[in-house]
């Protein structure tokens, strides 16, 4: 007898669109890679193979702007949760190319590194793991300020080596001070080329959690529904009882750290094939239409790249926008230690 | 008359009440003790951290990005190396992401010798921290400047590095805060902490008024016509005695106390420099890269021709560290019989002819 739906905690229409907004940061984020090698962008570094927790992380979000709403720290392997959170594919291709009309730092940083302050994500860092000392800041208005907006940090399991992971845990713990934190450790079993089992005594990193009173959990971030059920359970917990969680998640890195490494297909578990075949097998998915999914966002992710072709980059003067911001918000004034711009 | 602790407590208290501080936190910040220098006792926001720069820094960023107005302390800028790329990230922020975030914070750290620091307390580092693009710097050199400063610290929106001398933070000023009671007995009585238990101290706040000094204005606190000296911090005060000392020999000085390092005052060195035509820098970070270099470099690119002695830098010694014994500190770092003479050689050099080359560079004795 073939499984059922009813296998699923999740609705059928859910996992469905789990499934669409996995291919669409996937098709993505291959996108992205083929434009290095086309000559129409320089560096990739990004998450394939971290769609099937981070889809899920990405529409659990409370999205919104200010501490009512959940704050983003995120790093670079981040994608599928801004696709899951609504962020346009046009709009990664656009920074994968460094046009002026790239929406998260106007062709200045590295592709999927957002900015996007109408949903609290903050700027992502090309320098590991500084993120999880700037999250218990934003935790800290949050719990002051009442509601139920918390904070999500991730990084991964290399990074988790340096001292912020601490900072974090610790500023989020202290007794009658505990801060709404999710920290999240995407452990994809790497950093760059080197071997976590060569970095690390420890294999779950959640378990550092623990001398700090925090509540910790390990999932599978290659299953959707595992992911979902942890997080939801997480951010519950930290949405009521304003205390930090420490969720780490398993995951592939399924084109290797960067382009510096070649950006090849690795062989390792794809997390949007066990899914089509659990989807297949639930009765929910014919290949025909899983097909037809994945030509639906090439398609566009094709149209977008020769939108963006035509698309100027920035003018040389705008190096001298946003050094400072001004008090009225408006663009920033030039040459920082004399009023005057340095020529050439 | 406040000192300068007391004058940076009064601006946060300010800041507090009408200017939306929401945090003021460091390591010892809070009570009971209130900052290793008082800076920050009986503030209804301060709270004491972990001793974790990186931590104190990133809570910092994290706050500004709600557009909440966190002030954190470094307790010694010493401390705040483990840090440097956490500056690097709060000054690229709003460039970064092209203007889509802003971080208004403060970040107060003192700076500087002569308090017997040694290695560790006794570091300047502002010409570190003005290699970070993004962030203005401002160093008081007496209490209504710290205040006036620090009010335009917290109105900013942008990242600003407020560092006290750590010497001068004990020095009384010679003019009042706005709203500060005239007899400085009062003043402690009604803020500063009592030593022993705290338990029930609560401070009563004089109704202190606005009192901005402009971020990019530098003061001339000394006018004269042989020499112009740019200085500031714990050297302002040093530079004007010396400028003081060299009037009964006939010699005359403007002495500009920068106060805004970044952004600096390049309009008033050049219409100083204009009408002395010698120029002398006198700071005490390490000699090497300094940031002074930077300030005599502009006023060469600007007013080379106008330029009749060589522009000098009388900075601190190239070595790795102040030595704790107080010959050693006083041959590291200038004080005042070497400023004396440095001005001195420099406003009786030789003019050469304007407009031609320089002539060679003056060879400053060392400080002491």
């Amino acid at each position: 007898m073939p499984p059922s739906t009813q296998d699923s905690k999740l609705e059928p229409e859910l996992q469905l669109r789990l499934h669409d907004l996995m291919v669409k940061s996937r098709v993505l984020e291959e996108t992205l890679i083929s434009m290095t090698k086309s000559g129409d962008g320089y560096f990739w570094i990004g998450g394939p193979g971290e769609e099937a927790f981070n889809v899920p992380l990405g529409l659990l979000v409370d999205k919104g702007e200010g501490p009512a709403h959940d704050y983003l720290h995120l790093h670079y392997r981040s994608s599928a949760i801004l696709v899951a959170m609504g962020a346009q594919m046009i709009d990664s291709i656009r920074q994968m190319r460094s046009v002026a009309t790239d929406p998260y730092s106007g062709g200045r940083n590295f592709v999927n590194h957002f900015s996007v302050h109408a949903w609290n994500v903050v700027p992502v860092s090309p320098t590991i793991e500084v993120q999880y000392a700037m999250a218990p800041g934003t935790a800290r208005v949050q719990k002051r300020e009442g509601g139920t907006g918390i904070t999500i940090v991730n990084g991964g399991d290399a990074g988790a080596a340096e001292g912020d992971f601490a900072t974090c845990l610790n500023w989020s713990s202290r007794p009658g001070q505990e801060l709404p934190v999710l920290i999240l450790v995407d452990h994809n079993k790497y950093g760059i080329s080197t071997p976590s089992t060569e970095q690390w005594h420890l294999q779950d990193i959640s378990k550092r959690a623990e001398p700090f009173g925090i509540r910790r959990a390990l999932v599978d971030g290659n299953d959707p529904e595992a992911s979902w059920q942890a997080l939801s359970e997480a951010m519950a917990y930290i949405r009521k009882e304003r205390k930090p969680f420490c969720l780490q998640a398993n995951v592939s890195r399924l084109y290797g750290h960067s382009s510096s490494s070649g950006a090849a297909r690795v062989d390792e578990r794809d997390c949007i094939a066990e899914w089509e075949g659990k989807l297949a097998a639930r009765g929910l998915l014919s290949e025909e239409r899983a097909k037809a999914v994945w030509e639906k966002y090439r398609q566009e992710a094709k149209a977008a790249l020769a939108q963006v072709r035509e698309e100027p980059f920035p003018p040389p003067e705008d190096i001298w926008s946003h050094v400072y911001a001004e008090t009225d918000g408006s663009v920033g004034h030039a040459g920082r230690t004399t009023g005057e711009r340095t020529e050439g | 008359m406040a000192n300068m602790a007391q004058a940076i407590r009064l601006a946060l208290h300010y800041g507090e009440e009408r200017l939306g501080v929401t945090d003021v936190f460091g390591e010892d910040v809070g009570p009971p003790l209130g900052g290793v220098f008082t800076c920050t006792q009986g503030l209804r926001t301060a709270w004491n951290t972990p001793l974790d720069e990186r931590g104190i820094l990133g809570m910092a960023m994290g706050i500004a990005m709600t557009g909440r107005r966190p002030v954190a302390e470094i307790q010694f800028c010493d401390y705040i190396f483990n840090a440097i790329d956490l500056l690097k990230l709060a000054g690229n922020a709003c460039w970064g992401s092209h203007g889509d975030f802003q971080l208004p914070m403060v970040v107060m750290t003192p700076v500087g010798s002569g308090i017997h620091g040694s290695l560790y307390h006794s570091h300047s580092i502002e010409s570190i921290i003005s290699h970070v693009p993004g962030w203005k710097v401002l160093m008081p050199s007496t209490p209504l400047d710290a205040y006036g400063l620090l009010i335009s610290a917290i109105e900013d929106p942008n990242p600003v590095l407020f560092l006290p001398p750590k010497v001068l933070l004990r020095t009384k000023g010679d003019e009042l805060i706005p709203g500060e009671p005239e007899d400085a007995r009062e003043l402690h009585a009604l803020i500063d902490a009592p030593l022993g238990d705290r338990t029930q101290w609560k401070p009563q706040w004089p109704d202190v008024q606005p009192y901005r000094v402009p971020i990019g204005e530098a003061k001339l606190v000394r006018e004269g016509k042989n020499a112009t000296v740019v200085t500031y911090g714990r050297l302002a005060p040093v530079c004007q005695k010396a400028a003081d000392e060299l009037r009964a020999e006939g010699l005359s000085f403007d002495v500009l106390d920068l106060r805004s390092l970044v952004p600096f005052d390049l309009e008033a060195i050049l219409r100083s420099v204009h009408k002395t035509r010698r120029i002398l820098v006198v700071n005490e970070d390490t000699e090497v890269t300094n940031y002074g270099e930077h300030l005599l470099r502009k006023v060469v690119d600007r007013a080379w021709g106008e330029l009749e002695a060589a522009p000098v830098l009388l900075a601190g010694a190239d070595v790795p560290g102040i030595g704790m014994a107080w010959t050693l500190e006083s041959a590291s770092v200038p004080q005042q019989p070497g400023v004396v003479r440095a001005m001195r050689q420099l406003a009786t050099a030789p003019a050469r002819e304007t407009g031609g080359f320089l002539a060679t560079p003056l060879q400053l004795a060392r400080y002491r």
